[in-house]
């Protein structure tokens, strides 16, 4: 018998995907045979589908087998190049059309209070992720992709990253610890990922080395990309050298923390009080703000109990923190709500700022609300709170105007 | 099956003009159709026949059917209050077998998936076809055309009218009940199999030509309340069991947790709160399934954070309607079923927890039904089309999956709305044209998706009220666009010529047909 090389998911779970094997053969026709949830609206599509991808990579011969649940082509496409390059060594790439809405690009400084993490080999979650309207998502090639699935979900990644609309949110990719972290970057940089997440991150020299890659995959496309980092903190060795890390490069926009290896790595449990934890992630907001980065908390587990989210991010607000990760659609919305400004930081930020305006407007190298004088930091923390505010919906862009 | 005519009716749908027999009006259009002459008429009978002491007991079922006259070519009916607890139809249908009858008529009020024994009568003859819903396996069973007859598929209000005017005759009717005196009195509220309201078995009482109640909690004369009255009740007969009471709970009464779903829930409760539809007084369809259940939620929370109170909710009743209920947010549940122990106790306690009936609420043919009385009625459907038309029996490959349920009836309330994700694994929900027409769009007034909402043109009042709102209000042609640009366009797939089953509308006229799937 030959040898039968799979890829992709099935079984009850598995909607919106599919599981393709692939028998290579020396010689006869392509027998692609397709068992689909949707053969009578689809069939003929995911056929096509499959010849062009097989087309492409030069072969003809030997017998296929999709069993499909709905997936979408990026997906179908994945799954089948996954097989393909597992038989055959190859240069070559199968890209679907890059979406003309992807083309986006993000901001250093632009508004992370929410990222939504999206397992790299599970499809049904990618397609609507933009929906809920995230600042951020992220694509997981590391803890939520199984060993023995990293390399097929590389290709699902990269087509998610070209052929799903995620309707403005900042793109961003989780890829593994190092060294195989290095491995995902080819995969991830070409198809314009705003921010790669390095887990586990200890040192400036992790920083440096995919900084190098990046720059090696840039100078072999002859492009000069522009990508973020956000290293993940997770161990005693990472906060101890946390000032080396987020001083490493000038491309890190953002640092945040996961409690449950860190708390592991000093040997406690992880409390919902955070008491363990408070000193790293104390010291994680001072540090970021020396560096005049973000500091985004860890992501909050139990998807179930919104008042206890909504309680921690009262306190993760409190100590400094700017934003956090989450694993489930409706802790965005908490967390955006946890995280902005609160109508009395609106109001005061307001008069601060059209105190600066009237200064302006006077000459005045001075500003001051009644008998305070403001200092420049002051003012443009003011300002900072406004654009969040406005960029939230909850005060109006022309709220100078409404202000009268 | 044998050649047919066809017409082709007021929506554009090609439907025969006869089936199983039996002269179809083809639809009209919304309130055309007139039919004259009277209700339908029982035999007379006369105490005279039936015991002086009231015991109508019989030994067992077969002995009831058999003195029931049953023969060949019967039409037999049953109800789905026990929902997928259901054990009587399907041994109703044994003895049948058993008895060496043929080509009877099944109209059962709904079928679910417990029903799936009912095939092999199918298949053996003893079937002939079904006039009711056909869920899951039945329904892919009536769509390969391995029925013998042509399917005939009614909202719960239709089946009422039908059976009213005649036009759907029965000859035994066999009435399952949580609690029952021998005298034939019975109601859903006591008793192992406890259900709530025995509503849909109302028609079958009062115009079968026998009726047969069948409990496993008999109770000494009276059984109160006498919702089945036992003046109507020819026999009874007591089993071992005639529900399983841990299915008879709805697996549609939990409030979802899929973060899309609730996203629609969301979306919705924002586009009433955004067109004022909540306001003091309000009334409301609150139905089965995770979605509709959030959004009573979001009702709940809106209407106690503005100190409003809503007049009545008809249900479908639920622990979270009861919950509004008791917190005086709401003056009424109005109930045709309930779905949980919460809505059964309530039913039972409640004086403002009403029950009634498909004939207060849905029958078309009467003179006026709650219905049209609601506000707000929120519904599912498998497709909608960019003329607002809505599919609910069917999925896009033409398979027959789901029953009507109240959903055509429900579809005259005030404002209509349609709260469906774009897509279903890879399938376009708004298409072109729905694949089988259940509701005319022209009653369909938004249909709300997880990217974006959209308002019948015919609604201009609604599209003034959420202008220059914060909602993603888009043309239902933008939606077809978005979900073939995700999905890819669809097969257009050509109907194959043979019926499996009609798809009547309110008023008993032919809507739709449900066509042999290729």
């Amino acid at each position: 018998m030959t040898n039968t090389i799979t890829a992709g998911n099935r079984g009850q779970h598995a909607r919106g995907d599919c599981f393709v094997s692939f028998e290579p053969a020396a010689s006869g026709k392509l027998d692609i045979e397709i068992n689909s949830s949707v053969q009578q609206l689809y069939g003929n599509t995911i056929k096509n589908l499959a010849h062009q991808v097989f087309g492409l990579f030069g072969l003809t011969s030997g017998r296929v087998l999709i069993e499909d649940t709905g997936a979408l082509d990026f997906v179908l496409a994945a799954r089948i190049e996954a097989c393909i390059t597992q038989a055959i060594e190859t240069k070559k790439s199968f890209l679907g059309e890059m979406l003309q809405e992807n083309c986006y690009s993000s901001q250093k400084n632009r508004m992370r209070l929410s990222r939504l993490y999206l397992p790299g080999n599970s499809p049904k979650m990618m397609i609507n992720a933009g929906v809920h309207q995230p600042n951020a998502i992220i694509l997981d090639l590391e803890d939520s992709v199984a060993v023995s699935k990293k390399r097929e979900a590389r290709f699902l990644v990269r087509n998610a990253l070209r052929q799903i609309d995620f309707l403005g949110a900042e793109r961003m990719v989780r890829i593994n610890q190092l060294p195989m972290g290095l491995d995902d970057l080819p995969q991830v940089i070409p198809h314009n990922v705003h921010v790669i997440l390095i887990p586990k991150c200890e040192s400036a020299e992790t920083v440096h080395q995919i900084n190098q890659e990046i720059a090696r995959i840039n100078a072999a496309d002859k492009t000069e990309r522009e990508v973020f980092l956000m290293p993940i903190i997770e161990s005693s060795k990472g906060i101890f050298n946390a000032a080396e890390i987020a001083g490493s490069a000038d491309n890190i926009v953002a640092i945040t923390i996961g409690l449950e290896d860190f708390t592991a790595d000093i040997g406690v449990k992880r409390t919902f009080e955070g008491t363990e934890s408070f000193y790293a992630r104390s010291h994680l907001v001072n540090i970021c703000k020396c560096h005049n980065i973000q500091a985004i908390d860890s992501v909050f587990s139990d998807v179930g109990n919104m008042d206890a989210l909504a309680q921690t991010i009262r306190h993760s607000k409190s100590i400094g923190f700017e934003g956090m990760g989450c694993i489930h659609p409706r802790q965005i919305p908490i967390i955006h709500a946890g995280y902005s400004p609160d109508p009395a930081d609106i109001d005061k930020a307001k008069k601060i700022v059209l105190a600066f305006d009237e200064a302006t407007k006077n000459g005045l190298g001075v500003v001051s609300l009644g008998s305070k004088m403001i200092d420049p930091p002051v003012v443009e923390r003011a300002q900072q709170t406004i654009d969040q505010a406005v960029t939230l919906n909850i005060l109006s862009e022309n709220w100078r105007a409404e202000n009268v | 099956m044998s050649e047919r005519s066809f017409v082709i009716n007021e929506a554009g749908r090609k439907v025969p003009s006869i089936v199983n027999g039996q002269a179809q009006v083809p639809y009209k259009g919304v309130g055309k159709h007139r039919p004259t002459g009277r209700k339908y008429g029982v035999p007379i009978a006369t105490c005279a026949d039936y015991p002086a002491d009231g015991n109508k007991l019989l030994p067992n079922l077969k002995e009831a059917l058999l003195k029931a006259g049953l023969k060949n070519g019967m039409t037999l009916s049953t109800h789905h209050h026990f929902r997928d607890g259901d054990v009587i139809a399907q041994l109703v249908f044994e003895i049948a077998a058993e008895l060496g009858i043929k080509d009877l008529i099944w109209a059962p009020s709904a079928s679910f998936p417990c029903h799936k024994p009912i095939i092999e009568h199918l298949l053996n003859g003893v079937i002939h076809h079904i006039e009711g819903s056909m869920n899951s396996s039945l329904g892919t069973f009536c769509s390969e055309g391995k029925m013998s007859g042509v399917g005939v598929l009614r909202s719960h209000g239709g089946r009422y009218q039908a059976i009213q005017d005649g036009e759907l005759h029965i000859d035994i009717a066999i009435i399952a009940a949580p609690a029952a005196d021998t005298f034939g009195n019975a109601n859903g509220l006591n008793g192992p199999a406890a259900c709530g309201q025995l509503g849909y078995a109302l028609a079958d009482a009062e115009y079968a030509d026998c009726v047969i109640v069948v409990t496993d909690n008999l109770v000494p004369f009276p059984c109160m309340p006498m919702e089945i009255k036992g003046n109507n009740v020819d026999y009874t007969v007591l089993v071992e069991q005639v529900g399983i009471p841990e299915k008879i709970m709805s697996g549609t009464t939990k409030v979802t947790k899929s973060p899309d779903r609730l996203l629609l829930a969301e979306l919705t409760a924002r586009f009433c709160d955004e067109a004022k539809l909540i306001h003091d007084g309000f009334s409301y369809q609150a139905g089965a399934g995770g979605t509709a259940l959030a959004i009573s939620d979001y009702f709940s929370k809106s209407l106690t954070q503005k100190n409003l109170k809503a007049r009545f909710a008809h249900g479908g009743s639920n622990a979270s309607l009861v919950r509004m209920l008791e917190e005086g947010v709401l003056d009424y549940i109005l109930d045709d079923q309930a779905f949980d122990l919460a809505g059964i106790q309530s039913i039972a306690q409640n004086s403002n927890h009403i029950n009634t009936s498909p004939f207060n609420s849905y029958n078309y043919h009467g003179k006026g039904n709650f219905s049209s009385l609601l506000d707000v009625v929120i519904l599912g459907a498998t497709e909608v089309d960019v003329d607002f038309n809505a599919n609910v029996v069917t999925h896009s490959d033409g398979l027959l999956a789901h029953g009507i349920g109240g959903w055509q009836n429900c579809l005259f309330g005030k404002c209509v709305i349609l709260p469906v994700p774009l897509f279903r694994n890879r399938i376009p929900v708004v298409r072109d044209q729905v694949t089988t027409l259940c509701g005319p769009g022209e009653l369909i007034d938004v249909v709300v998706t997880e990217r974006g909402i959209a308002i019948n043109p015919r609604r201009q009042d609604l599209l003034a009220a959420v202008k220059g709102s914060s909602l993603p209000i888009k043309p239902i042609e933008e939606l077809k666009e978005i979900a073939e640009k995700i999905c890819g366009k669809p097969a257009d797939l050509s109907p194959t010529g043979d019926v499996t089953a009609i798809v009547k509308w309110v008023d008993g006229t032919v809507l739709d047909v449900v066509w042999r799937v290729g």
